[in-house]
């Protein structure tokens, strides 16, 4: 049986040149300058979901693409991390910093909980139980009293970083999003280039090699999930004091289904995938918003076609062509 | 009338009723399920979407040809198994040698597309079917009012789920079903066509949610997304049963849906998270399921 999830990508057999070996930094230096210019030509509001988003799909692609596991209930620490952040900044008056680290906390707890369950049972059922645990979340955000239930929670003030800084001027909340977004994303980066990340892809490629190599996996799918999560939450937190709202569709499941999306198409197991993928299937979701429910059919025909036809992914497709790593 | 618990006997037996229809829809999906990943590998995701067009198959078919309940119950599944032949032919026949989790992707993406398209034709609004003249008004029991559609449904599933068992696991279709799930290259080296086998059993699975659907029309509003909140439920009871076995399948299906009706009448905060605790207390105490085998 089959158990690689992303396909590995050829070693470079070409000479390496700088362009080669240094391809991730220059591609990042772009990507940095990228959104440093951004705002100046387009709604930075919009670049600031954007890079929530990113962050999220990149949280979820460390699971996905270098353990091998799907899960398919991402939304569940996204969702109630932006429950908690918006609920402490508004009802609790927490600054900004303090309401984005509830968030995250939140995230990790969840993660803990729902991971400890999960990575009980392999593959399909790992999928299966995940998007259940979620869905029972789902069912508790709905009924609880403080998550305001089919309003959400409105109206949440940016407040004051540190009690200083004023974000509801735009260019200052965008410059706090911007590092949260950097630091998850090289966060992570440097989780999958440590030892650690070395034994979580030898789990994705065979685990029950790594079991027999001495490894206890078990506890480092665990690790793996709750950072995945950890980061979930803080992109959900993020996502929470930027667009000052927090509501059902944070925690529901298609919301799980856009992330693995999001990821797909920009590519399973690479870095840059799914900032790539984030925003182009939130530039989609913009421009399509008025052709209404056939949304759902262009983004199911996206599924079928990125499964059937290009499985690497956009970037993926592209590193593999040049032989380089992304 | 009398009291259990404290409870009007009415209450207690009608929640139980609905706990036992609910059942039987778990039990016809996780079985389709359960029957499609045996063969193919692959996780059904868009179970839940099939089993409401079949609903819709029916709600058509009685709007536009006047076509009434009876034929619905036999053409919609046939026609909505033919649409699962052509899409293991077109899409999931590549996707056998893969990792199981692009089959969920994939089941995923088309169970989007035939919900978004529904909403699109249809409207998200829930449209009513009337139930057969034949199974109109109920008996009374006594303790409780029994009507005649919601036993229909009970019996109706319990022999389709029986039928399916029997021949799955005592007939010599079913013999050849088996062994290709073993070794479908020792069981193609003695001249049975594999291939044509796993078409015709996801087309099988897919109707049996459509059938699902067809009976679930009266009962339920048809709705676009009637299909995607039970897939999910589903999904926990496949869970909770294990895939390996199709009595166990059954058994759950039923087994849960009465301990959901159940805690409708004695906690009804918890009546939508119920399936999803037990769950994870499965989880906990028995990680392969109640009816699993340690994979």
């Amino acid at each position: 049986m089959e158990q690689r999830v992303a396909e590995p990508i050829a070693t470079p057999e070409v000479q390496p040149t700088v362009w080669r070996t240094q391809s991730a930094t220059i591609l990042f230096v772009v990507m940095v300058v990228g959104l440093i210019v951004a705002p100046f030509f387009t709604y930075p509001l919009f670049l600031m979901q954007a890079m929530c988003f990113a962050l999220f799909a990149c949280a979820f692609n460390l699971l996905i693409g270098y353990v091998g596991l799907l899960s398919f209930g991402h939304a569940l620490y996204f969702g109630w991390a932006s429950y908690l952040s918006a609920y402490s900044a508004k009802a609790w008056g927490f600054t900004p910093e303090l309401a984005i680290l509830t968030g995250t906390a939140t995230g990790a707890v969840l993660g803990l909980l729902a991971g400890s369950l999960a990575i009980r049972r392999q593959g399909i059922y790992f999928a299966m139980i995940t998007l259940a645990l979620a869905q029972m979340m789902f069912f508790f955000a709905l009924q609880a009293k403080f998550t305001g239930g089919e309003d959400g929670i409105q109206a949440v003030p940016r407040g004051h970083l540190f009690g200083l800084i004023d974000l509801s001027k735009e260019m200052n909340m965008y410059i706090v999003v911007l590092v949260i977004f950097l630091a998850g994303f090289l966060f992570i980066y440097r989780i999958i280039h440590s030892p650690f990340g070395e034994v979580l892809k030898a789990i994705r490629e065979n685990e029950t090699r790594a079991i027999s190599l001495g490894y206890k996996t078990d506890r480092y799918k665990l690790v793996a999930f709750v950072l995945s999560a950890t980061l979930a939450g803080a992109a959900g937190g993020t996502k929470a004091i930027v667009l000052q709202l927090a509501s059902l569709t944070d925690v529901n499941w298609p919301m799980s289904g856009e992330v693995v999306l999001m990821t797909l198409v920009g590519g399973l197991g690479t870095i840059f995938g799914p900032v790539l993928g984030s925003f182009i299937i939130l530039v989609m979701q913009y421009k399509l918003a008025a052709v209404g429910e056939w949304v759902l059919v262009i983004q199911g025909v996206i599924f079928v076609a990125c499964v059937l036809l290009f499985r690497r992914g956009i970037v993926g497709e592209l590193a593999n062509k040049l032989k380089i790593r992304l | 009338m009398f009291e259990i618990f404290g409870i009007p006997s009415n209450a207690l037996f009608g929640q139980l009723l609905i706990g036992l229809i609910n059942g039987s829809f778990y039990a016809l999906l996780s079985l389709g399920l359960a029957v499609i990943f045996g063969m193919l590998n692959i996780i059904n995701f868009s179970h839940g979407a099939q089993y409401m067009m079949g609903a819709f198959a029916a709600y058509l078919m009685l709007k536009y040809s006047g076509l009434g309940y009876w034929p619905a119950l036999i053409i919609a599944p046939l026609l909505v198994g033919i649409t699962g032949v052509i899409v293991e032919r077109l899409f999931l026949q590549w996707l056998y040698k893969l990792d199981h989790l692009y089959g969920l992707l994939l089941t995923f993406g088309l169970a989007l597309i035939i919900e978004g398209v529904a909403r699109n034709q249809l409207g998200s609004a829930g449209l009513p079917y009337v139930v057969p003249d034949e199974l109109r008004g109920g008996q009374n029991l006594g303790f409780m009012f029994l009507p005649n559609y919601r036993a229909w449904v009970i019996v109706a599933s319990l022999t389709i789920c029986i039928a399916t068992w029997f021949i799955i696991e005592r007939t010599r279709l079913g013999a050849y079903l088996r062994a290709a799930t073993e070794n479908p290259a020792l069981v193609r080296a003695f001249g049975i066509n594999v291939p044509r086998i796993i078409t015709l059993t996801y087309g099988f699975g897919v109707a049996l949610a459509a059938f699902a659907g067809v009976m679930a029309a009266p009962i339920y509003n048809v709705s676009p997304q009637m299909g995607s909140e039970l897939i999910i439920v589903v999904f926990a009871v496949v869970v909770i049963g294990g895939m390996g076995s199709i009595l166990g399948a059954i058994v759950t299906g039923f087994g849960l849906g009465v301990v959901e009706g159940l805690t409708k009448v004695f906690f009804p905060e918890a009546s939508n998270t119920v399936i999803f605790v037990i769950m994870a207390i499965v989880l906990l105490v028995r990680p392969a399921g109640l009816f699993g085998r340690r994979a």
